[in-house]
């Protein structure tokens, strides 16, 4: 019998992901817009949160390889359901690509990449203006793919929740939804 | 699920409202924290964009500080900086340096005599992995306190209407202090015999925890000679290149690097304020310049001497500037980098 809901702990990583990556691309965008001061305090935000990141989405796949994810409703069309895998595909990916395109980024421009104090990160590619380019672009254009597919997640799900009422959003609702008991397995 | 048809419609109707302005709140809120509403706001783009000779950007090049010539060498700490921060590059040693003699203007081509403001770039990086960037110039004041009045400066200079810098001098009157230094300041003939200032204000803290407010200054060791800019002309449109290549072969080339401890109270925000004179200074080393590159295959070429870059001991104070500076120059970067094909890697000795 498969599970009714994500385990706590799947629910835990989703949403302490979900406020850490949303703020991640607020800060992002926010930063390369402003001279002001609080452009270095974002700087100093973006780029232990984004390592932070990278480690929570490698611990979520490998507890969603251990755990894996309660069924669709059977009556969702299929569409659907393909149009949730491949974002769901898209956003783990995402998670954990912009990170180290971010510290390839930096690597590639010979800049320190400074966690807190002084602990710093080793480079990851070797000084390149040509991979520095490639690696700008690709962390400038995907971070607007990423809020885009988050919007359309947070679309969905509410979906789920509101029209459907199919059960989708419980699975993951970090809070607990007594009436929704799940069989015995 | 029984519900009467028409309030299940209702409703369905009302969720999907619903769903569309979380959604469309979401996308608003971004917009507006990328600037994209606020067209007024100083961003790093304006100010990058704001430096563009009127020929246009120079591809390839430093938005600013366009024209320069790299070089190596040593950063010699006497350790008396260790008495105001715990960073190693301050404690006893010998640290490899890396930089860049430079002219503070747009255009890779400026003739050396036309160009007022000269810089250097330098990196100092220490074993245990930390580094202190920092890009300094001559003038021993900046000619504005904020880094909107630097895009206002910026943008009146550019300006084909009569008296915008005026306009702009009245409202900024401490440009009045730059000013009289461009003027009458004796300009010499050698990247080796000017004074490079960091003007910015940073704060050190050292092993006991106690922070000051410093600036730092590099004092050439050669004796500067005056000479008029008419015979600067004279001497050919790359001149300082050819002379600071020429002067290395006789050995290298040192300066001191001085820092400047505030007293509460100075104007630690404002460059364009110099503090008073019998404040405290302390003779933390010397950099020792060995050796001179051509800059399009040399190493500072690929460097942002972004001031913010500091070691673990150091950070930036309640100046303003080094923030703005940071964000244009990472700007500035991104720009060169991606058009390397206009600048393109020549022979060690293609350059003249």
């Amino acid at each position: 019998m498969m599970r009714q809901r994500f385990n706590p702990l799947q629910r835990l990583l989703h949403w302490i992901m979900a406020v850490s990556i949303l703020s991640m691309l607020f800060i992002g965008v926010g930063m390369v817009s402003t001279v002001m001061p609080k452009y270095l305090a974002l700087v100093a935000i973006h780029k232990p949160l984004g390592i932070a990141i990278l480690v929570l989405a490698l611990v979520r796949v490998a507890v969603r390889l251990r755990y894996g994810t309660p069924p669709l409703p059977a009556d969702l069309p299929e569409p659907m359901k393909l149009a949730a895998q491949l974002s769901h595909y898209a956003l783990y990916a995402l998670m954990i690509a912009m990170p180290l395109i971010g510290w390839g980024m930096l690597s590639a421009a010979a800049y320190p990449v400074v966690l807190f104090g002084s602990v710093h990160l080793p480079a990851i590619l070797p000084q390149s203006d040509g991979l520095h380019t490639l690696l700008w672009n690709a962390h400038f254009y995907l971070a607007f793919v990423f809020f885009a597919l988050i919007l359309l997640h947070a679309a969905a799900g509410l979906f789920h929740a509101l029209v459907r009422r199919d059960g989708v959003f419980d699975t993951m609702a970090p809070w607990s939804t007594p009436d929704r008991i799940a069989p015995a397995e | 699920m029984v519900l009467p048809r028409q309030s299940s419609t209702r409703s369905t109707f009302g969720s999907l409202l619903l769903i569309a302005v979380v959604i469309g709140a979401g996308a608003a809120a971004f917009a507006y924290t990328a600037g994209w509403l606020s067209p007024q706001r100083l961003t790093p783009n304006k100010l990058i964009d704001a430096f563009a000779p009127p020929g246009g950007e120079p591809l390839g090049h430093r938005r600013n500080h366009a024209k320069g010539i790299c070089f190596t060498g040593t950063f010699e700490a006497n350790g008396a900086g260790s008495e105001l921060s715990s960073a190693q590059v301050f404690s006893h040693g010998q640290y490899p340096a890396l930089g860049r003699f430079n002219l503070g203007t747009a255009d890779p081509n400026a003739l050396d005599a036309t160009v007022r403001v000269r810089g250097m770039g330098l990196r100092i990086v220490t074993p245990d992995g930390q580094e202190w960037r920092t890009a300094m110039i001559d003038p021993p004041i900046f000619p504005v306190s904020t880094p909107q009045a630097f895009y206002e400066l910026l943008l009146a200079s550019a300006s084909k209407v009569p008296d915008a810098m005026q306009t702009f001098a009245a409202a900024h009157p401490e440009i009045a202090a730059f000013g009289a230094w461009a003027k009458s300041a004796p300009w010499t003939g050698s990247y080796a015999e000017d004074r490079y200032n960091g003007l910015n204000s940073f704060v050190f803290t050292n092993g006991s925890g106690a922070e000051t407010t410093v600036r730092w200054s590099l004092l050439p060791s050669v004796q500067p000679v005056p000479v008029a800019p008419d015979d600067l002309a004279k001497r050919g449109p790359n001149f300082l290149e050819q002379e600071i290549v020429q002067r290395i072969r006789g050995g290298p080339l040192r300066w001191t690097m001085v820092v400047t401890v505030a007293n509460p109270g100075d104007p630690s925000a404002d460059p364009s304020k110099a503090w008073p004179e019998d404040r405290r200074t302390v003779e933390i080393g010397a950099l020792v310049v060995q050796q001179i590159q051509d800059e399009s295959n040399g190493p500072c070429r690929d460097i942002n001497f972004d001031p913010t870059v500091l070691a673990a001991g150091m950070r930036t104070s309640d100046d303003p500037f080094p923030a703005a500076r940071s964000s244009a120059y990472a700007k500035s970067y991104d720009r060169r980098t991606a058009e390397a094909k206009y600048y393109p890697r020549t022979g060690a000795d293609a350059k003249p």
